[in-house]
């Protein structure tokens, strides 16, 4: 789960990591005010996206005066931002964080994310800040210094020391930074991040080690135990259908083809797109309906993938394990019963009870395809969408 | 022979209570799995499927003398699971359950660090022996007993290409699911070793996905020291790029993790990779004709 930069700069400010001040604006008139507040000689206005490269798409404004202020919020509320990690349909700017103008010296890059190589959580840092930092890991990884972290200890003085040093921030400043590295790791730690990213991290002509801006991601399957963090979503940032289907415990993701799929399994989900994609059809989901299930699920499943007005078609893929062959029959002759099934449908059924599976779907009268493996049901289902 | 269980392998169930649990257990039990014990904190006496349940797991050891377990606690409460498994100097557990904390699993690993139990999983769908011992969620039909070993890291993706292996009269030594999460125990690796020294294993499947860079490192390692000849599949070859916030991800990965830098490392290090996964049968019966072991792999 994402959350926006004010908010991710609300949680360091509780772990001693300073930033600007700065507060969320719905409005024009609102980021007047929040500007006027301030009382800085310089405001900057920023858009609110679940997105990095705000900045290069021009999500991100230097105000002079308050006019100005009203001018840029005027001008970034309801625009639609396209930047290279949006996508092209891009995202529309419902919020802005207002905040004070810093007197930026230099800038750094500075981040704590999962290795999955190590098993560890490790924190990342380099002189070279700002926008082109993938650049510098592909053509110059020696700038990337990196700090892995043992859990036992948590990241340690010398470890932030070290990276501070390696990082060149100046020697009168590292005191500042070692206590910057060290609350943005117990923040990472205390609320289950697995990516925390402050892309620029600065300092200024005063003297301060700042983080410019911030960049968190949760990992989900903590999220039971951080009411706190859930409480920050921001549904208009999601896609509706990702949205209904997270209620339901359901990995779904919108994808741009014409037949939606039901598969349990991500690995077998993927396989499936493959092949549909290999057999010259194109995927409208992908849907890893778990290995849990219920009936009910099953059917809030199918009612998902039959909202997308794009779906001409679905595949059902089912190996069944843990999840039963009998329950994914049931749900999916209820959803078609109830909101009825004007598209056409090809099942595969393997696996843990799929004899009873088989005989739910063969008596329910519904028109369904079988199929005899994930390449038949794949031609099949190509061949009737066309 | 096959690698980690066989048919004297003595099994407690972790959780044994839970519906999940409770299904699974009489379809191990059916298969002929060993179960000797359950363990559920508080129904320590009771009796489940004829499986006498215990409190802890140190006094399930004591009372039955299993050397491995089987865990389907719930993820809240799994990675204790795990350590009391690790505690109770355990040769192996596998944890069954989905959705862990991944920072519960990074601990988990470093406690793990120096003892002697073996992990597998989390989020995966166990480990068979074929005819010999089921330890997990797998449908066991589907197994023939026979010489190809099979790893995945994908459950359903593993079953996929059992039921081909099966179907194409090739039958199988051991199937380990290793999982899917990003830390997990047992890797690919770990797994290609044993069935390298394994004498009744002949060929192997290697099945993996995008993210991460175990497949790389896999090939790598085959390349060096594998014996016996490799096929793989990769899925999430047509997956588009998730949105994403930042770059530490992209960075951390060092550009690794897509389906093709895989492919690639594996064809340079000898492995043939199938197509589409309907055709993982094929390749390996191909391959192996190719080396002159199909009629020893041929099992009916």
């Amino acid at each position: 789960m994402n959350i926006h930069e004010y908010q991710g700069k609300e949680i360091l400010r509780k772990y001693g990591v300073a930033v600007p001040n700065g507060k969320v604006a719905f409005s024009p008139d609102e980021a007047v005010k929040v500007a006027k507040e301030l009382g800085s000689n310089v405001t900057v206005v920023k858009a609110q996206i679940h997105a990095g490269g705000r900045g290069k798409a021009g999500g991100v404004k230097i105000a002079k005066n308050l006019d100005e202020v009203r001018a840029y919020a005027k001008e970034l509320l309801g625009k639609i931002l396209v930047t290279h990690q949006t996508g092209p349909e891009g995202k529309e700017v419902k919020r802005l964080y207002i905040e004070e103008g810093s007197d930026i010296q230099k800038e750094y890059y500075l981040s704590l994310v999962l290795d999955r190589a190590t098993s560890r959580v490790t924190m990342m840092g380099s002189e070279e800040g700002g926008m082109d930092i993938e650049e510098v890991a592909a053509s110059n990884p020696e700038k990337i210094f990196k700090e892995v972290v043992d859990p036992v200890v948590g990241l340690t003085g010398f470890q932030a020391r070290r990276m501070a040093f390696n990082m060149n921030i100046p020697a009168n400043l590292v005191g500042k930074a070692v206590k910057l590295m060290l609350g943005l790791y117990q923040a990472f730690i205390d609320k289950d991040a697995s990516i925390v990213e402050i892309n620029p991290l600065v300092i200024t002509g005063q003297g301060e080690v700042l983080a410019l801006d911030a960049k968190f991601n949760f990992d989900a399957n903590a999220l039971y135990r951080h009411k706190d963090i859930v409480e920050l979503r921001d549904f208009d940032e999601e896609d509706p259908k990702e949205i209904e289907a997270s209620k339901y415990d359901l990995s779904y993701i919108s994808l741009d083809g014409n037949i939606g799929c039901m598969v349990n399994g991500a690995g077998l989900a993927m396989a499936t797109m493959d092949t549909i994609s290999y057999y010259g059809g194109s995927p409208a989901n992908f849907l890893d309906v778990g290995g849990g299930a219920t009936a009910e699920k099953v059917t809030e499943a199918f009612k998902i993938i039959l909202s997308d007005p794009h779906v001409k078609g679905i595949f059902v893929n089912i190996f069944g394990g843990i999840m039963k062959c009998n329950i994914i029959a049931e749900g999916v002759v209820t959803a078609a019963k109830e909101i009825g099934l004007a598209v056409p449908l090809v099942v595969r059924l393997e696996g843990t009870n799929v004899e009873l599976g088989k005989e739910i779907l063969n008596a329910s009268g519904l028109n369904i395809v079988a199929a005899d493996s994930m390449a038949d049901g794949a031609q099949k289902i190509v061949g009737l969408v066309g | 022979m096959a690698v980690f269980i066989d048919k004297d392998t003595k099994v407690i169930v972790q959780g044994i209570t839970g519906e999940t649990a409770l299904f699974h257990t009489k379809q191990m039990l059916d298969y002929g799995t060993k179960i000797v014990a359950g363990v559920t904190p508080g129904k320590g006496g009771l009796e489940i499927e004829g499986v006498p349940v215990f409190n802890t797991v140190v006094e399930a050891v004591a009372a039955t003398g299993a050397t491995t377990s089987v865990i389907y606690v719930p993820a809240p409460f799994a990675a204790d699971a795990i350590l009391e498994a690790v505690d109770a100097e355990l040769e192996l557990t596998i944890c069954i359950t989905e959705h862990i904390p991944v920072l519960d699993m990074v601990k988990v690993k470093r406690y793990m660090e120096g003892k002697k139990t073996r992990l597998v999983g989390p989020n995966c769908p166990g480990v068979i022996t074929a005819d010999e011992c089921k330890i997990g969620i797998m449908p066991g039909y589907i197994h023939t007993k026979g010489h190809v070993g099979v790893v995945s890291r994908s459950g359903t993706l593993t079953y996929e290409a059992v039921h081909q292996l099966t179907q194409a009269g090739i039958g199988q030594t051991t199937a380990v699911g290793i999982g899917g999460d990003p830390v997990n125990g047992t890797n690919f690796i770990d797994v290609l070793e044993a069935f390298n020294n394994d004498t009744e294993t002949y060929a192997v499947v290697m099945i993996g996905e995008i993210g991460g860079t175990a497949e790389e490192e896999a090939a790598e390692w085959i390349k060096a020291n594998m014996t016996k000849p490799v096929v793989g599949f990769i899925g999430g070859q047509t997956a588009p790029p998730g949105k994403r916030m930042g770059h530490a991800g992209a960075i951390i990965s060092g550009g690794k993790g897509t389906a093709a830098e895989k492919i690639k490392a594996m064809n340079a290090a000898g492995i043939e990779v199938a197509e589409t996964p309907s055709v993982i049968g094929e390749t390996l019966i191909k391959v192996i004709k190719e080396k002159g072991l199909y009629e020893k792999c041929k099992t009916h």
